[in-house]
């Protein structure tokens, strides 16, 4: 295909294109889907695909790929996928991103490549998250996942430390490279927040396992249970174990709680503590094929606005003992950080939302957690970040009855590897400092993804580990031996 | 790198406690004493904390000894040699902080004797005069008795029923040292929580400095879910990584025991199924023969 001119998909003007609805996504039935722990959007059809792909005008001048934190050349792959040939819309897209599978589920489209496509602005914009969802699945279930041709061996070494999305795309790229790459992870599983945070009916962990997999296919090397900075430090994977440069993509593994009286009564937990119980150790299939426990209550609040609090209180819905899931936020909807669709999906569901709400106390009895005092809040003035500052209202206690209450009022950075690493400079958050090719303040050191930025997204981690991964192949070819 | 993590030794010692010497290269080139590891015995099973008892350099091996209390730890004491674990990962937690010049007074119970052992050990190498004091409820239950003593100044011993070593519990022996103005700088004190706390009230009274490691719930052990905190002064601290050694003066035991309940129910559940599986299972062994 020439890409300077525009190809012509099916022999219609842009006005018509324009009429074409948005194919709606098939999903799961709210009150169906509320007790199972399947994925909740079915997919596309090759059918649907190649129909919603019809609707992209291939623009000259395609805004969507700016949108895109890793450039993914959208309308080339669209075309493909609008003339059937989805193999060569996989290659498109795996060109740029190694995870297209996940970031086609979780990528918050709505405020990346989907806001700024072109026709947007009349009509709904292109699907581009369940076009690129639809040709990662179409390519794993043909078993026509391709590999690329891998150059002979560099003969450097390259530590990256932490298999989340940002570690995960910097080894994929430097094993491409001819690199030696090994990933270090500390916990029995590889995928980051992608198998630890994000809950199954959102992202099925098989599809984790299978971008696992095809890494390893590329000649990564996967070492769980290693953590650096106590099984060996940084610089001893350096000096003593001869890695020419390593990458941290450690993420933001530290739990906030919130100080309030009570917190640490049985039955509040940190969202970390939760979605780890049910998702890494599959806490949904206790007792029968997982030994780890989950909380067993009735009533559950979840504290907090962001896709975290989402998967908490979409997950805690799900176990069939739950009967009620509240999501308790202190300012409104509008400021809501979650995405839309995981809002939409909760309300479905039947997760009641207390907006301008505050917990102000965790009550107990015998050590347990029976109650959550809560506070409303009206909004203020502006604050810092923009948003209006939520206030309480005198007198406006009141008492949710609850036995579980999940805090996820966000995650700050853990400090391991920057304790064990001298020289390693971190700001006051905890987060290393970096600059835009990852490089930190010390030699052959790279660091991104949620470590750097703090707590953000799967495709700006990916495409920290893109960048870094481009510097380092750099650094150690220069570098002499 | 190993990917599994073979049992090379096992040993059945008393009242349900079990040594294990397990491969584990990358672990023992860090270890130190106070540390622990994580374990998972097959896929579906829990993380569950051991402290490391001992380590060999040489044979790249951790030595753990396990009391079988609930479905994990059972099913722990029912492998053999020649099986193997699905993961063990570590070393975790803060090494144990020894002090030069001092005379350091260990107090273990249940598996905080074998916990108790690489801390005097360290203890002993850098000059301390180390009296370790040991209890458990009869003559039979008392381990690491050799152990201990190849690496203490002086053993004592205190058995609930009199059948060896002093009548009574270990804080019996640790008072009437006090109560003697014996000389002793640093009390360490490993084992249940009932223990720990006895052992830091009584040790309040007469000023003496005391450390306590603690075992509250733990999952990932690296900072990252907060089940295993505690409160320690008016700190929450995270005992895998703050710990799990702190200042018994100042730690809030009733919140540990507690949280040490939170799972309880499930925990019973739990144990029940996998009882009832194994009575089964057991059966058929028999029946096929
Ligand atoms: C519940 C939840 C839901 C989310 N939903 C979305 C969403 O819908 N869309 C979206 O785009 N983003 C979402 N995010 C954010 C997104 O998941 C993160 O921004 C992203 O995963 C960050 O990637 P990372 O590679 O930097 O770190 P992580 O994914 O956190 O991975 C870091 C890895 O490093 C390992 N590690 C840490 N320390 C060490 C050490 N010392 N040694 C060895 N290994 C170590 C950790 O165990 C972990 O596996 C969500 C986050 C959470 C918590
Ligand atoms: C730092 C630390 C070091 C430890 N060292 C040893 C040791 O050397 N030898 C030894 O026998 N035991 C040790 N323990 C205790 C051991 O981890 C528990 O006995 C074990 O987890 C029980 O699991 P279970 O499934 O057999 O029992 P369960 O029936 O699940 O639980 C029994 C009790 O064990 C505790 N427990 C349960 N799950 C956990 C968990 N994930 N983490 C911590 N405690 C839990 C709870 O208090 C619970 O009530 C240690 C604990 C900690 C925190
Ligand atoms: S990776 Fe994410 S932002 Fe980029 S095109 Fe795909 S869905 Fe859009
Ligand atoms: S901006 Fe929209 S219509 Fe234009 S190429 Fe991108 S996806 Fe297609
Ligand atoms: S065990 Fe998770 S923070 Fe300590």
């Amino acid at each position: 295909m020439n890409e300077t001119t525009q190809p012509t998909i099916k022999k219609i003007s842009n006005k018509e294109r324009m009429k074409i609805p948005r194919h709606a996504m098939p999903e799961q039935e709210p009150l169906v889907r509320a007790k199972n722990f399947f994925e909740v959007p079915l997919g596309y059809t090759a059918d649907m695909a190649m129909e919603e792909a019809d609707r992209c005008l291939q623009c000259k001048d395609p805004k969507c790929i700016q949108g895109c934190p890793v450039n993914v050349k959208i309308p080339q792959f669209i075309f493909h996928v609008a003339m059937g040939n989805f193999e060569l819309a996989a290659n498109t897209l795996k060109e740029t991103n190694a995870l297209p599978a996940v970031c086609g589920r979780v990528c918050p489209q709505e405020e990346q490549c989907e806001t700024v496509c072109v026709i947007g602005g009349k009509v709904e914009p292109v699907a581009i998250g369940r076009l690129e969802r639809f040709v990662a699945d179409w390519e794993r279930a043909s078993r026509k996942v391709s590999l690329p041709a891998i150059p002979r061996s560099s003969g450097k070494k390259i530590a990256v430390i932490g298999a989340g999305p940002a570690g995960l795309t910097c080894a994929g790229d430097l094993a491409k490279l001819g690199h030696s790459v090994t990933v270090f992870e500390a916990l029995h599983k590889a995928g980051g927040v992608l198998v630890y945070g994000i809950p199954e009916f959102r992202l099925p962990k098989q599809i984790v396992e299978a971008e696992v997999q095809y890494l390893e296919k590329l000649g990564v090397k996967i070492q769980c249970n290693f953590v650096v900075g106590m099984t060996r430090t940084v610089d001893e994977l350096m000096t003593e174990d001869g890695y020419d440069a390593v990458f941290i993509g450690t993420g933001a593994g530290l739990p906030y709680f919130m100080g309030l009286p009570g917190e640490n009564l049985n039955g509040v937990y940190s969202a970390n503590e939760f979605l780890t119980r049910m998702n890494l150790m599959k806490g949904f299939e206790f007792p029968n094929n997982a030994d780890t426990p989950v909380p067993m209550a009735k009533h559950v609040a979840v504290i907090g606005g962001g896709n975290t609090a989402m998967d908490a209180a979409r997950t805690a819905l799900r176990l069939q003992w739950t009967e009620k899931v509240y999501i308790v936020y202190r300012r409104s909807l509008v400021e809501m950080p979650a995405r839309k669709e995981e809002i939409h999906h909760g309300e479905q569901e039947g997760i009641e939302f207390l907006l301008l709400t505050n917990p102000t106390r965790f009550l107990g009895e015998n050590g347990w957690l029976t109650g959550m005092e809560c506070q409303k809040m009206e909004l203020g003035e502006p604050d810092a970040s923009g948003r209006r500052k939520p206030v309480p209202i005198n007198g406006s206690e009141f008492v949710l009855t609850v036995e579980s209450a999940i805090v996820a009022t966000g995650n700050g950075s853990n400090p391991l590897i920057n304790k064990t690493t001298p020289g390693l400079t971190a700001n006051k958050y905890g987060n290393i400092i970096a600059d835009e090719s990852g490089k930190t303040s010390r030699e052959g050191m790279w660091a991104g993804g949620d470590i750097v930025i703090g707590a953000a997204t799967v495709i700006k981690a990916m495409g920290a580990g893109k960048k870094a991964a481009a510097a380092i192949h750099e650094y150690v070819t220069a570098k002499k031996k | 790198m190993l990917t599994v993590y073979p049992i090379l030794e096992k040993n059945d010692l008393a009242s349900k406690v079990y040594r294990y010497v397990i491969a584990a290269p990358d672990i023992v080139k860090k270890a130190k004493a106070g540390q622990f590891v994580i374990l998972r015995l097959h896929e579906g099973g829990e993380r569950i904390p051991i402290t490391l008892a001992d380590w060999d350099m040489q044979r790249g091996t951790v030595t753990l000894y396990v009391q079988a209390i609930g479905k994990t730890t059972t099913m722990m004491s029912m492998l053999k040699v020649g099986d193997f674990l699905t993961d063990v990962v570590g070393p975790f937690g803060l090494p144990s902080h020894v002090e030069k010049g001092k005379t350091f007074v260990a107090v273990g119970g249940g598996f905080g004797i074998a916990a108790i052992h690489p801390i005097v050990r360290a203890n002993k190498l850098v000059g301390n005069k180390t009296i370790s004091i040991i209890g458990a409820r009869s003559k039979e239950m008392i381990i690491m008795e050799d152990e201990m003593r190849a690496i203490s100044d002086e053993v004592r011993i205190a058995t609930d029923d009199g059948s060896y070593g002093t009548k009574g519990f270990v804080t019996t022996i640790l008072k009437s040292m006090l109560e003697h103005k014996e000389p002793v700088d640093v009390v360490l004190a490993i084992g249940p929580v009932i223990m720990m706390k006895a052992v830091s009230d009584l040790t309040k009274q007469y000023g003496v400095k005391t450390l306590v490691s603690l075992n509250p719930i733990m999952m990932d052990g690296t900072g990252m879910c907060g089940a295993c905190r505690v409160i320690v002064g008016d700190t929450m601290q995270f005992a895998c990584v703050d710990g799990p050694e702190f200042d018994g003066h100042a730690v809030d035991f009733n919140l540990l025991m507690a949280r040490q309940k939170m799972y309880s129910p499930q925990e019973k559940i739990s144990m029940e199924i996998f009882e009832k599986t194994c009575r089964t299972q057991e059966h058929r062994e028999t029946a096929a023969w």
